[in-house]
């Protein structure tokens, strides 16, 4: 039973899209995997455009002090089980903004960041595979409830 | 024969969702081969509907819970109702008692979308509602009762006498299902300019009870096009079939337009439709 509701998960993952002042260029590759080439319903992912109904937020973009707080309120708007998704340079450490004086550096500063997709822009194959890991990463989180964020604070200082 | 027809009820209630969540994930892969994509499995809705009800609850009101119950006891009872062969008219009544308990939970919340997607669906009650009156009433003339079970003792089908009621059902069925050109008040997948307009504030388990209830409703609008074809069941499921399908390409071919524009058809188009017929029965039965 558990194990149903957990393939049930990974197979239906909804996401909300959030531009934190990204170029452009990764929204349009993240609008891409939605298109009939490269069709990311056929893994159950649909872009809601909504986080009450969300599973996976994926941020692309340069995170500001500005927008923090609209990508923090669009987190808590998300029921649990969710995820985050870092998807090209901006969103992961700043990118070539990274010295900015406004710049976040990175998406990770503000929420716990499952996976990140580094390129600039990544390919929306690497975008899909990104939203369907986090959904693995939900299912180990899960499994075991008292390891949750532990791993993220490693992982950053690995990364920098 | 009291006990069959519980069974009948019972049977009813447990194998409609099934069945409609079948439908709607085939109505998914036949939309996607349609743009030339490939498509969710054929079991995706089951999976959307136990992921939605593993969830996290966030109810941001207390009527929002009441209002999703109320819709879905309502679409359930209205299949039951149309299955035992009980009155029509009670049937519409039960059937629009759901839909005005979900535009109650939708106006309960102050979020602008969801405000706006329920006044949309209030012009998509008063679009349809006339069209399913309407039709009880043309079934009424040809078999002089208003019980469903007296369209089973006709000896020719209903079609036959009301062909012109089959396009208004397809209309019907269009905004009922929240498909292209009448998904105004909240589209069935795609998200549009009111994000998921009445159901945006629904999340979670809530959402998956609205699911299910859609599935219901599917189910009772199949079953109630299949009436019109009573003597043969294989008939009958085809021109549901067909009609399902009709819809389904209307939704692929057709962008989304106004409400005045499904004002305008429905009563000027839908609702002419079924006067001609009900006048074309009075000519022929010279009643």
């Amino acid at each position: 039973m558990f194990n149903f509701v957990h393939k049930c998960r990974k197979k239906s993952p909804w996401i909300v899209h959030f531009d934190a002042g990204a170029c452009n260029g990764c929204d349009i590759e993240v609008l891409a995997c939605l298109t009939p080439v490269y069709d990311v319903e056929r893994f159950g992912i649909i872009n809601v455009g909504n986080p009450k109904h969300a599973d996976v937020l994926v941020v692309t973009g340069t995170c500001n002090r500005r927008n923090a707080r609209v990508l923090r309120n669009l987190y808590e708007q998300m029921p649990e089980p969710r995820a985050v998704v870092a998807v090209g340079a901006c969103a992961l450490s700043g990118g070539i903004f990274h010295e900015c004086y406004n710049v976040l550096k990175g998406v990770d500063g503000i929420l716990p960041v499952d996976v990140y997709v580094p390129g600039c822009a990544p390919r929306p194959e690497a975008i899909a595979e990104g939203v369907l890991m986090a959904m693995e990463r939900v299912e180990q989180r899960s499994r075991e409830p008292h390891s949750q964020m532990q791993a993220e604070p490693a992982e950053r200082e690995e990364r920098r | 024969m009291e006990v069959e027809r519980i069974l009948l009820a019972l049977a009813a209630l447990l194998f409609a969702p099934i069945v409609g969540g079948a439908l709607t994930g085939a109505d998914r892969k036949l939309t996607a081969r349609m743009q030339k994509r490939i498509g969710p499995p054929l079991m995706q809705p089951f999976y959307d509907a136990v992921k939605l009800f593993s969830k996290q609850r966030l109810i941001v009101n207390g009527f929002q819970s009441v209002s999703v119950s109320v819709y879905l006891a309502s679409m359930a009872l209205s299949l039951v109702l149309l299955v035992l062969g009980m009155d029509l008219l009670v049937l519409l009544f039960v059937l629009a008692l759901g839909s005005v308990a979900l535009i109650l939970g939708g106006f309960s919340v102050k979020s602008p979308y969801s405000q706006i997607g329920s006044q949309r669906e209030v012009l998509q009650l008063l679009a349809y509602e006339p069209l399913l009156v309407l039709m009880v009433v043309a079934i009424y003339l040809k078999t002089g009762s208003f019980s469903a079970s007296s369209v089973m003792s006709l000896r020719q089908p209903l079609i036959y006498s009301l062909p012109l009621f089959i396009v208004t059902m397809i209309l019907v069925m269009a905004i009922k299902l929240h498909k292209s050109p009448m998904d105004i008040s909240g589209s069935h997948h795609a998200h549009q300019e009111l994000v998921r307009g009445i159901y945006t504030e629904f999340s979670g388990p809530q959402m998956g009870l609205i699911e299910i209830a859609h599935w219901y409703e599917l189910v009772f609008l199949l079953g109630f096009i299949a009436l019109f074809w009573h003597t043969n069941l294989l008939c009958g499921a085809l021109l549901a079939l067909g009609c399902y399908f009709a819809v389904i390409v209307i939704d692929n071919i057709t962008a989304r337009m106004t409400w005045r524009w499904m004002l305008r058809v429905t009563w000027l188009f839908g609702i002419g439709a079924s006067l001609l017929n009900l006048f074309l029965l009075y000519g022929i039965a010279g009643r």
